[in-house]
């Protein structure tokens, strides 16, 4: 392989593992602060052990998230080095301030957080968890500015040779940005929701322990399940709409959609051949890609063919398709998964009024497999997000072949990728067996000296 | 001034704070398998800068990104560069990081013994590859004229960046043990009194050296003549006076002259450094300066707006941290914290 493709995978691989984890941060912060707010004005034991039990886990997956961020920012100059040079004038801002304003205030009320149990006054302390969840939340979303600009470039020129900032105030209105920051947001909570519900489920199945802790736990994160659940497709849906217009490409590869069709179909289940450009084997929906795509019955969709005959006089002679298979089955597995989510948090929340939730046992042991399903929502569609925009790095301005460092030898990607998927594979080990642990720790039993049970942190 | 002198002095003042702070906590993780004997005592070293390590870390990361932004060239070209030594600085902080997350979720020897070693490791390693990327921004790298980096990664060690190396070790670690006497009781402070020492005497020659080797490996000497400049001599006084500090067991003190060298020596690096922010050794011509290497007028501007309105309010909150866990750790009081 060459340096290209290594840095490729790199980028793939250190990327969607550091999404394992941004995405219970962003959400599970949240619940945590939420249970903490009821503890502060309530007194109530129950949300303080709450706010303990999923404080831990929150911990141990919150360093996980931070450690594999660092390799993020480095790894646009170490292996992207072309990309940085030519927009860098643009791509490296809200990189910038995203340190400044949201690592600074996440890490160190993180740390605050932690060690100020027992010694910060309980508002001080609630303060400092919410202070968390708007740093990492912000932090996501500076994240995003920039990742919309490979979408979507808006406010830049192109003069000397790169792309340059002439308007900030158009980075921060990219209308990509506000259809994917939302989206972003609310897959956190519901990754936590589900991630809590899950948990939850395990000890009620075991009727053993502090019962009470996670039938409260699991009440209140089906009620954020379903609202981010359903939230999180509602915006997937006006994401797409977005999509049809600014990367018609990508659209058509998600729905193999070969030639434009007016109205056009949506496909449920498609084999193609990539080499003809055609379906070998496809059940499709008349009309219904046409009604998602514009709210109405008329409309056309772009095909993958058209579009390449459109981009070649547009863009030169090149192949301006993405690996549709894998943008297609993306697609299919993060809105799969989506679906699945929205059916199963409004079946437990009808358990959950009905007060049937602890003795439903069949529904406990699905959502203990369900804890899966927004990981597999995130993964796919950050895959189909950024696969989909392929074979550009930013569209339309740079393809990703020019943007790869070209100081750095094949030998020293493949060393680098070696190195880092050796020790991603051993912290998920490790990590995945310290949330079991302390996943499956009965909260009940507290620690003798009851100095420590004040303890979250613990280093 | 311009607004590229504007943002070199601000990436310097990152810099600064970044060696400041993240060199008394790496400083403290070199010191750890001295000071703290057994498993309680690491415990209690590691407290002591258990609320401050990840907030440092970020002093760091802003840095970077502060250089993306505004000297893409800058980032590109020394990120590309040092490429294989930045993984292995990766691969360290990233176990430091989850170390300090993971030692104490076992109780189980050889687990913490492990990340432990993962402390020490993660603080030495970075340590010495910042006083070896560090040494070979001022010696100058092989940049050609399309400011790519031609050289190997063996081309970065030398004797002169090994010792650059060599010398932030020793000084962070004297750093750190300071810090240390000023956040531990009883026989944690007299050990960590005791390798403060040991670690002074090798700080002030490695240092030395550097300085001395600094003259035939590098220029940035040149134009300061026979006066190196206050910041130099400073650096240079104050490094001596916090010897005599911890002799006199006045840390206080002690802590406030390692910090001076620290902030003066950076300060100095740099001021020798510029108006180039990479020395090319093939051709001067090829050297990156603040602006050749720079941002567009805008984005500086842009960026000066948002640094000048939020660097005060991180500052604050971060000051308000070291005020809120002031107090000294000891087995008695720090439990788990």
């Amino acid at each position: 392989m060459d340096a290209l493709m290594l840095a490729r995978w790199q980028f793939g691989i250190t990327t969607i593992y550091h999404f394992f984890f941004v995405p219970l941060t962003l959400g599970l912060s949240l619940l945590v602060a939420i249970f903490q707010t009821a503890y502060v004005r309530t007194d109530s034991d129950t949300y303080k052990r709450m706010t303990q039990f999923w404080g831990k886990l929150f911990l141990i997956n919150f360093a996980m998230g931070v450690v594999t961020g660092i390799v993020q920012e480095f790894q646009f100059g170490m292996n992207w080095s072309e990309y940085s040079r030519f927009v860098g004038d643009i791509f490296g801002a809200p990189l910038a301030i995203e340190a400044l304003l949201a690592f600074f205030l996440e890490s160190t009320f993180v740390g605050v957080w932690i060690f100020g149990w027992g010694r910060l006054n309980k508002r001080l302390h609630l303060a400092s968890i919410w202070l968390v969840v708007v740093g990492s939340n912000i932090s996501a979303l500076w994240i995003l500015i920039a990742n919309s600009f490979m979408q979507q470039p808006v406010g830049y020129t192109l003069r000397n040779g790169r792309a340059e900032m002439t308007d900030f105030g158009a980075l921060l209105t990219n209308p990509n940005l506000w259809v994917q920051w939302p989206h972003v947001f609310t897959a956190g909570v519901a990754t936590a929701s589900f991630f809590v519900i899950g948990i939850s489920a395990w000890h009620l199945l075991r009727k053993k322990g502090d019962l009470d802790l996670f039938r409260k736990s699991a009440s209140i994160a089906m009620a954020t399940a379903i609202i981010a659940s359903m939230l999180v497709a509602l915006v997937g849906h006006t994401q797409a709409q977005h999509m049809v217009q600014t990367q018609p490409m990508k659209m058509a590869s998600a729905e193999a959609l070969w030639n434009s069709e007016s109205p056009a179909s949506f496909s449920i289940f498609t084999i193609g051949d990539e080499n003809a450009n055609k379906d070998v084997f496809a059940i499709r929906l008349p009309t219904l890609l046409s009604i998602l795509s514009y709210n109405n019955t008329s409309g056309e969709v772009k095909g993958i063919n058209d579009l390449q005959t459109e981009y070649e006089k547009t863009y030169g002679p090149g192949d301006y398709i993405p690996p549709v298979w894998v943008v297609y089955w993306s697609f299919r597995a993060m809105v799969g998964a989506g679906g699945l989510m929205i059916v199963l948090s409004l079946y437990g929340l009808y358990l959950v009024i009905s007060r049937k939730l602890s003795t439903r046992s069949w529904y406990l042991k699905l959502m203990l497999v369900a804890m899966a399903l927004p990981y597999i929502a995130n993964s796919s569609g950050w895959i189909m997000t950024e696969i989909g925009r392929q074979p550009w790095i930013v569209f339309g301005l740079m393809t990703t072949e020019k943007g790869v460092s070209t100081a750095v030898g094949a030998e020293s990607v493949l060393i680098s990728v070696v190195i880092f998927t050796l020790l991603y594979g051993a912290l998920a080990v490790v990590d995945v067996y310290l949330l079991a642990k302390y996943a499956r720790d009965d909260a009940s039993a507290k620690p003798e000296n009851s100095e420590e049970a004040d303890l979250v942190g613990a280093y | 001034m311009d607004l590229n002198t504007f943002w070199f002095i601000l990436i310097v003042i990152l810099f600064i704070g970044f060696f400041f702070l993240e060199g008394f906590d790496y400083g403290v993780g070199i010191l750890l398998p001295f000071v703290g004997r057994n498993e309680k005592e690491r415990s209690v070293v590691i407290s002591s800068i258990g609320p401050f390590w990840d907030a440092n870390e970020v002093w760091l990361l802003t840095a970077g990104g502060a250089i993306f932004a505004a000297f893409p060239n800058w980032y590109a070209t020394m990120f590309s560069a040092f490429y294989l030594a930045l993984v292995v600085m990766l691969v360290a902080l990233i176990l430091r990081g989850v170390a300090f997350e993971f030692r104490n979720r076992e109780e189980n020897e050889t687990w913490r013994k492990f990340w432990d070693w993962a402390i020490f490791g993660g603080s030495l390693v970075p340590a010495l590859l910042w006083g070896v990327a560090i040494a070979n921004v001022l010696a100058g790298i092989k940049i050609d004229a399309k400011k790519q980096y031609i050289g190997t990664f063996f081309d970065l060690l030398t004797p002169y960046t090994l010792l650059g190396g060599l010398a932030f070790v020793a000084l962070f670690a004297l750093h750190g043990g300071i810090f240390l006497t000023l956040k531990t009781e009883g026989e944690i402070l007299e050990r960590a009194y005791k390798f403060t020492w040991y670690a002074y005497v090798p700080a002030v020659i490695l240092v030395a050296g550097f300085v001395i080797a600094g003259y035939f490996a590098t220029d940035i000497f040149k134009g300061l003549g026979i006066n190196p400049g206050v910041p130099a001599v400073g650096a240079a006084a104050a490094l001596l006076a916090s010897g005599y500090f911890v002799k006199i067991r006045r840390s206080g003190w002690g802590f406030i002259m390692t910090g001076l060298t620290i902030v003066l020596a950076t300060l100095a690096m740099f001021q020798g450094l510029y108006p180039r922010v990479l020395i090319s050794n093939i051709d001067p011509k090829n050297s990156l300066t603040v602006y050749n290497a720079s941002s567009s007028e805008y984005t500086l501007g842009v960026m000066s707006w948002v640094a000048i309105s939020f660097v005060p309010i991180m500052l604050l909150y971060q000051a308000w941290n070291y005020w809120v866990f002031r107090k000294r750790v000891s087995i008695k009081s720090h439990g788990h914290l």
